[in-house]
């Protein structure tokens, strides 16, 4: 699986240590609540908020630069907006690295 | 320009925010999470530019926007490429970025918003065609006389006091009717096919049965103006 990087926080920053630290705390506070709200919603069946949270989510993975992973999400996305559940696990294991990403931060 | 951010994501707004703080015209006044909270705030401030996101819980950007009755410039930031069609039927919408959004991107869309003509209900109160001069039209927006390049002209569309005036780049609100501006194009150009339709012929797409497809738009035929179309084409 494709790992996560900085390339496009750190073009965005500018050389701005303060703000690429800041940008990166709130990922840290906000990816976590983000997915605990989108398993919430995936364990209730509640597929259409599924694919709301998922949608939120790729922001998140496309910032880390993850292209592949973001594809996946977006079709992940799809299905679950027809109730289709067909790629949770692939869409949890980019869940998963970017968690483990993330504590290494 | 000062500006409000309204994305209920908290990692987008610091981003926008950066982003804003690379430009020395904008100003941030507020961001919020929701859209209710912004509508709150537009009712006792002035703001002239809205970063909004679309998707957002019990309140997308599009019904917000529906809201406002005298909404400002506003660019649209999303995930989804998929709603820049409909973001287009907005004349407030000066630009659509996609998430992640690069510096480079952003900073076109500010050049697009700085010479972004708004066209709100209240400026129109004062807009009428004034004067053409060659291939230009201009008409007063807002105290201002508006040059519009009038080959660029595809579609004119009356709405009651008003007439929408569609082009390549921009769409223009003017209080004026579809005769008096009639009168202030070329008629070799611009032909009346429905008595709220003026359409330039050169931009047409194809025409089926009693309507004609221009740019985006499928525009309908009357009766009485057909066989005058037919007659401007080059049938084969």
């Amino acid at each position: 699986m494709e790992h996560p990087n900085l390339s496009y926080i750190n073009e965005l920053s500018g050389g701005d240590e303060a703000f690429k630290n800041k940008l990166i705390t709130i990922i840290k506070k906000e990816f976590p609540e983000e997915k605990d709200v989108y398993f919430k919603n995936f364990k209730a069946k509640n597929f259409k908020a599924s694919a709301e949270n998922v949608h939120k989510l790729k922001h998140k993975i496309s910032i880390l630069g993850l292209e592949e992973s973001y594809k996946i999400a977006e079709d992940f996305e799809d299905n679950l907006k027809e109730s289709n559940v067909s790629g949770y696990e692939t869409f949890n294991e980019i869940l998963q690295n970017i968690t483990d990403y993330l504590e290494t931060l | 320009m000062n500006c409000i951010i309204i994305d209920d994501e908290a990692t987008a707004r610091a981003i926008i925010a950066q982003l804003c703080s690379n430009i020395p015209s904008l100003n941030i006044l507020e961001e919020f999470p929701n859209a209710i909270q912004a509508i709150k705030y537009l009712n006792q401030n002035e703001v002239d530019l809205i970063f909004l996101d679309i998707h957002m819980p019990d309140f997308t950007g599009f019904d917000f926007i529906q809201t406002l009755k005298n909404p400002p410039k506003i660019i649209l930031t999303t995930s989804d490429a998929q709603f820049a069609i409909e973001a287009f039927e907005y004349d407030c919408i000066v630009d659509y970025l996609v998430k992640p959004i690069a510096l480079p991107r952003f900073e076109k869309a500010i050049k697009k918003a700085e010479s972004f003509v708004s066209t709100t209900s209240a400026d129109a109160d004062n807009d009428k065609v004034e004067t053409t001069s060659g291939n230009d039209l201009y008409v007063n927006i807002d105290r201002r006389l508006i040059k519009i390049d009038i080959p660029s002209i595809y579609l004119i569309e009356a709405k009651g006091d008003y007439i929408h005036v569609k082009t390549e780049d921009k769409n223009y609100t003017v209080h004026s009717t579809l005769k008096k501006i009639e009168e202030k194009l070329p008629n070799d150009l611009f032909l009346k096919i429905h008595r709220s339709y003026v359409i330039n012929v050169q931009k047409i797409i194809d025409i089926e049965d009693n309507s004609v497809l221009i740019k985006k738009d499928v525009i309908p035929v009357s009766r009485s103006n057909r066989p005058e179309l037919m007659k401007r084409l080059n049938l084969l």
